[in-house]
């Protein structure tokens, strides 16, 4: 297989495509792990879901069982789950709290910083047996940006503030929202898709396909009346078709303005209750206050929808959603989905977020099951032995609206180099000039 | 001899029947789902009910202040069927085949006006090329309306520790 050929580029005759065997070649998947997942940032999880010490929660990234779990002295740690004895899970919950881990195998036990403390009958190790060098092993890199927690299996990679690139003044437009700080609610939507995980990153990228995939989501909503009307965006902010960006490093953004959609902060419709109307409109003028009428604008009135490349969609439309995805295989994925809410925010809103999140998201929403059964027929249909490649021209000649695929071609760009075995790609962008038309909205 | 019949045995029978008519109930509900009958079944519930699938992860949690996969009011089970009911709702266009298998039906509790059901089902989606099980149990409140029973609420807790490896609640399940 010519590697270099799986993308097919003419920045100047408007071409962008890539070959179908990244979506179908057990070879490719296997690179992806390599090149991929055991070289970047994964995301782990948020701060909140260990409030307290001995608070841990069991996940599995790129394949490998870790738990992370908050130590008595304050401090978050992951940990491959596997006794260095015998290699036996010695966390055997998905979450939970705990002071000490003690493998079921051989009761050898850890303690909530990963260090060996009891193994029993120890008289009966020589000289060379080191307890203290047989605590749990950690992965190499585990930072946070603002209580958000990734992951990285590769001691070489970047700091995480420059891996974010980007992304990370959307994830303060995010985050600012909140003063008081956020919480994951508890509640996780677990599922799968029987699709190349590459599907989903795209599907996380991409509002081209939800006028007309969506049609039914829409009928509903509207069904229900209509909110208040958006207010006038500012003069510099792109207008009703919003913006497709690259974030640099493969992450991406598709952001355009809310219209006639809830947004929990801060745009009311009927689907938020009459009596949420106040807090919303409150949690606005807030934020006017605060932070101004243009970025509160982009706060309230924008949705965002963003990829942290290479699996981890950070979705700030119907309320903040966390979803991330494994792959397995090359036609079949693991996805885990959670929703972020201020901290604090009242019950009745609360209550009105996450309805509103049901409405349209998750796998019994009135859109998302679509978003799935879209993904497994584009990977059914990859068996038909014609066409051999997937277009993703659109809006190659033009600033990119959010109806554009440039963040698409951003995510392949960063994609490709990572399987050729670079660190980045050299652009990430269309256009020669692309750094000033792609991040035109930057301030 | 006894003149009078043994209270006891009318309390018995009492139960008995009203046993049969709960069960009576669910079997013809799941009947009209796998038929597709979306119309009728919706007639069965009060305007006041609730349709509820909470999270694998948190089955016995409230989906007020949770994450849930489905909380419907009567508003939104509407919408529901007629999304279902139209032909762009793609992940059950055309509608999947289901079978439901309903067994386990307990009484719980009576409380006035209204009976707690707990069911165990086994359904079976087909569709696609694929056969996936959705395991768990239900919990029920039924109202007596008029004379006849109706839904109030109707959660299905899955057993399955996560939907996987058919990834939606596509179905009324």
């Amino acid at each position: 297989m010519n590697l270099k050929k799986l993308i097919d580029e003419d920045r100047f005759g408007g071409v962008f495509r890539v070959h179908r065997s990244a979506f179908t070649s057990a070879e490719i998947a296997a690179l992806e792990q390599a090149k991929i997942f055991q070289r970047c940032w994964l995301y782990l999880g948020h701060e909140s879901e260990l409030p307290n010490a001995g608070d841990f929660r069991r996940r599995t990234l790129a394949g490998q069982p870790l738990f992370w779990v908050r130590g008595s002295d304050g401090r978050a740690r992951v940990f491959y789950n596997s006794c260095t004895h015998w290699g036996a899970n010695v966390c055997r919950l998905d979450e939970g709290n705990a002071e000490l881990f003690q493998c079921f195998y051989h009761a050898w036990t850890f303690n909530d910083q990963g260090d060996l403390v009891s193994v029993p009958d120890e008289a009966a190790y020589g000289e060379g047996f080191h307890k203290e060098a047989m605590g749990l092993a950690s992965p190499p890199r585990v930072d946070n940006y603002r209580g958000l927690y990734f992951v990285s299996f590769n001691r070489d990679v970047e700091d995480l503030i420059s891996y974010l690139g980007n992304a990370k003044e959307y994830i303060d437009l995010i985050l600012d929202q909140a003063e008081e700080g956020w919480r994951v609610v508890p509640g996780t939507q677990k599922y799968s898709v029987r699709a190349n995980w590459k599907m989903f990153s795209l599907n996380s990228l991409d509002s081209y396909h939800v006028r007309p995939l969506h049609s039914t989501f829409f009928k509903y909503t509207e069904s229900l009346g209509s909110g208040d009307p958006p207010p006038l965006p500012p003069i510099d902010f792109p207008g009703a078709q919003g913006r497709s960006l690259s974030l640099r490093n493969g992450h991406g953004i598709d952001i355009f303005p809310s219209l006639a959609r809830a947004r929990p902060i801060a745009h009311w419709h009927p689907i938020l209750g009459d009596e949420s109307k106040e807090e919303i409109r409150k949690r606005r003028a807030g934020l006017v206050e605060k932070f101004g009428e243009e970025r509160a604008y982009l706060m309230c009135n924008t949705n965002r929808l963003m990829l942290i490349y290479p699996n981890f969609a950070l979705h700030d439309i119907a309320g903040v959603s966390l979803r991330y995805f494994e792959p397995v295989g090359q036609e079949y994925m693991e996805v885990t989905v959670q929703t972020l809410a201020p901290r604090g925010e009242s019950a009745g809103l609360l209550n009105r977020r996450l309805e509103n999140f049901l409405s349209f998201l998750g796998p019994g929403g009135f859109a998302h099951p679509d978003d799935i059964e879209a993904m497994e027929s584009a990977q059914i249909g990859f068996r038909a032995g014609g066409p051999e490649w997937i277009d993703a021209s659109r809006g190659m000649h033009r600033e990119a609206t959010a109806l554009d695929e440039l963040h698409v071609r951003a995510f392949w760009r960063q994609w490709h180099a990572n399987i050729l075995g670079y660190a980045k790609a050299e652009r990430h962008h269309d256009a020669l000039d692309g750094e000033r038309i792609s991040e035109g909205t930057k301030k | 001899m006894m003149s009078k019949r043994d209270d006891s045995l009318d309390q018995r029978l009492a139960a008995l029947l009203l046993e049969r008519e709960v069960e009576n109930f669910l079997v013809r509900e799941a009947a009209l789902l796998d038929e597709w009958r979306l119309d009728d079944w919706l007639a069965l519930f009060t305007e006041d009910a609730r349709y509820m699938v909470p999270a694998t992860d948190l089955p016995t949690a409230d989906p007020k202040e949770t994450l849930a996969i489905i909380n419907d009011d009567m508003a939104r089970l509407r919408g529901r069927v007629e999304r279902l009911k139209s032909r762009h709702a793609h992940r059950e266009f055309p509608w999947s085949r289901t079978r439901r298998f309903i067994t386990n039906v307990r009484i719980k509790e009576i409380v006035g006006e209204e009976i707690l059901v707990n069911a165990s089902f086994l359904v079976y989606r087909i569709r696609s090329g694929q056969v996936d099980p959705l395991i768990g149990s239900y919990v029920y409140t039924l109202r007596r309306v008029d004379g006849a029973l109706k839904i109030a609420t109707r959660k299905a807790v899955l057993d399955l520790e996560a939907l996987r490896p058919h990834g939606t609640v596509s179905i009324i399940l």
